[in-house]
């Protein structure tokens, strides 16, 4: 057991290990939402686009996670009424608004180049440099989201599954969208130094994706999405500690993992089921 | 009396395209009523203008005496067309019937003892109880039917909106559904919906509205359904006979043969099955003309 409690005695372990635990956990528990609606690609997007807010906001000398949440917000709510309001898709508004955005960023770069260095941690991740004081933020994002999720989980849940009728019932759809845009930039930005802009999408999607694999039920599906999340995210760091490869992407790796085993699994059941179809009909 | 529904010289348009020009329509409390018209005809865009998803151009829609301008409709229970559900979405039955109280609901994220038997109750009616727990994938499309209209029953509507209730189910099923709609307007439930089975809503529904863009006629079936005012709804030319009390409707036969049209029923191999057809058989043409007697 000497190898689970050794990394403790490092203080980059031990904010690393929980700032990984509390992201897999928030974007677990969005994922679920934003894969049952079919905006698997709007993670990606708004990562990229928060992190033309992030260069924005240090250009611009802003507190940075209220300029790149602003930002991520303002982005994620303009693709929602992009979508609903015009004849493009969600998937073409995605790909216009954030790629726009992120070219922001890169364009700002490319002009102040002493920026550059600067950046790598957004862009990459890095989550052995996260102090207790980030911890704590994101710690107070992820109970927030939670909290919003659970007060809004009727709505929500309706609003996912048909936006239009749940509108024709009383729910108050945009505001349901405002609210879930704002969950999803708080979560990006918290997430953004754990894994960085470029593996975050995957954070998002593949505990979600992995649990939908695995039940038929909602309830279920956030259950396991979340428990993915923590247990990628601790088991990430430890493989990470121990093998020497970035933390991001080992977490990433892991997930993947995971998304196999239950393609696996899911496919066996579906076979079994079929094989007991069939000994019903003889 | 004040009507329960009411369209005052209503346009809408989709971008330029128009959809509805000068519309009025009023429904009455108790009224069961059916729009017919062909695809494209404004029949969706209708109910959903009487929902309050869609505003209207010009024009005003009212429930119980109140403008629907940007707020949906009170006191309406919908069901889509089971086409545009997401059969794949993780919910059971008893969570789809539960969204349809959302609007009574409080904050908790969990449903009360309550909810929940006032949805077994619903779903008791609708002869479905014992699918309470089940996925909504793995049921039969009049189970599927029932589900969402147990959804817009727990609403406790007063006007119950249906998008084409009896599409994609075969035809004891939609007779069943149809029944059952009977059965809840004589409970006092107030019920719109639209169709494309002719021959259904002559049988079951009490009043229908023929719309093309506009309306062209409405009335009891029997008044409506006549060939000039179908044709006139569906552009083309409509047959409709009596007989024994019933109404059936059938497009007008087009006099020519299945080979006019289809030259080469096997594309490709048309030279042996043409030596292989009989003389008999290739003297007397296959034909869409019904007799004489039947077209009456």
């Amino acid at each position: 057991m000497q190898w689970l409690v050794e990394p403790f005695q490092y203080e980059f372990f031990r904010t690393g290990i929980a700032v990984a635990m509390l992201a897999g956990a928030l974007c677990g528990l969005l994922g679920v939402y934003i894969v049952l609606r079919g905006m698997s690609y709007i993670g990606h997007g708004l990562s990229h686009a928060i992190f033309g807010g992030a260069v924005v906001s240090f250009v611009m000398q802003w507190n940075f996670y209220l300029g790149a949440g602003l930002w991520g917000f303002l982005t994620a709510v303009l693709i929602n009424q992009t979508a609903r309001r015009t004849r493009i898709g969600a998937d073409a508004a995605i790909g216009v608004i954030t790629t726009a955005s992120f070219a922001v960023g890169v364009a700002l770069i490319s002009r102040y180049r002493r920026f550059t260095q600067s950046f790598d941690a957004a862009l990459f991740g890095n989550i052995l440099g996260v102090t207790w004081d980030e911890v704590a933020v994101v710690a107070g994002i992820t109970v927030l989201v939670a909290a919003v999720i659970l007060v809004a989980y009727k709505q929500l849940l309706f609003t996912t599954f048909d936006a239009e009728v749940a509108q024709v019932y009383g729910v108050r759809t945009q505001w349901i969208d405002t609210l879930f845009a704002l969950a999803l930039a708080a979560a990006i930005i918290a997430s953004m130094q754990v894994l960085g802009v470029t593996l975050i999408a995957a954070a998002l999607v593949i505990p979600a994706i992995t649990a939908r694999l695995l039940t038929d039920s909602f309830d279920r599906m956030m259950l396991y999405a979340v428990t993915i999340g923590v247990l990628c995210g601790a088991l990430g760091m430890y493989v990470s500690f121990y093998v020497d490869i970035a933390s991001g992407a080992t977490i990433v790796l892991l997930q993947s993992t995971f998304f196999v085993f239950a393609l696996i699994v899911s496919g066996l059941r579906h076979q079994a089921g079929r094989r007991l179809a069939h000994v019903h009909v003889d | 009396m004040e009507p329960l529904v009411e369209l005052r010289n209503v346009s809408f348009r989709y971008g330029t395209a128009p959809v509805l020009d000068d519309v009025s329509l009023h429904l009455h409390r108790g009224q069961f009523a059916a729009l017919v018209g062909p695809s494209g005809a404004g029949k969706t865009s209708l109910l959903k203008l009487v929902l309050g998803t869609l505003q209207p151009n010009q024009g005003d829609v009212a429930i119980d005496g109140k403008s629907l301008r940007n707020q949906p409709a009170p006191h309406v229970g919908y069901v889509p067309q089971l086409e545009t559900v997401d059969w794949n979405f993780p919910v059971t039955v008893e969570q789809v019937v539960l969204m349809g109280r959302v609007r009574r609901d409080g904050w908790l994220p969990w449903h009360s003892k309550a909810a929940k038997r006032e949805a077994h109750a619903v779903l008791e009616r609708l002869e479905i109880d014992h699918l309470a727990g089940r996925h909504i994938r793995n049921l039969s499309g009049g189970q599927q039917q029932r589900v969402f209209l147990a959804r817009a029953l727990i609403a406790q509507p007063e006007l119950l909106v249906l998008d084409e209730p009896t599409s994609g189910v075969d035809m004891r099923t939609a007779e069943n559904v149809l029944h059952l709609l009977a059965d809840l307007n004589r409970q006092g439930i107030t019920i719109l919906m639209t169709t494309h089975d002719l021959n259904s809503a002559a049988a079951h529904v009490p009043w229908v509205v023929c719309i093309n863009r506009r309306v062209i006629a409405e009335g009891a079936p029997e008044d409506v359904f006549t060939d000039a005012v179908l044709s006139e709804t569906y552009q083309g030319e409509m047959m409709v006979i009596r007989h024994d009390g019933m109404i059936i409707v059938h497009q007008k036969p087009h006099h020519h043969t299945h080979r006019d049209i289809l030259p080469d029923p096997v594309p490709g191999h048309p030279a042996p099955r043409t030596a292989a057809r009989s003389q008999e058989s290739a003297e007397a043409p296959v034909t869409t003309e019904v007799p004489h007697a039947v077209a009456g």
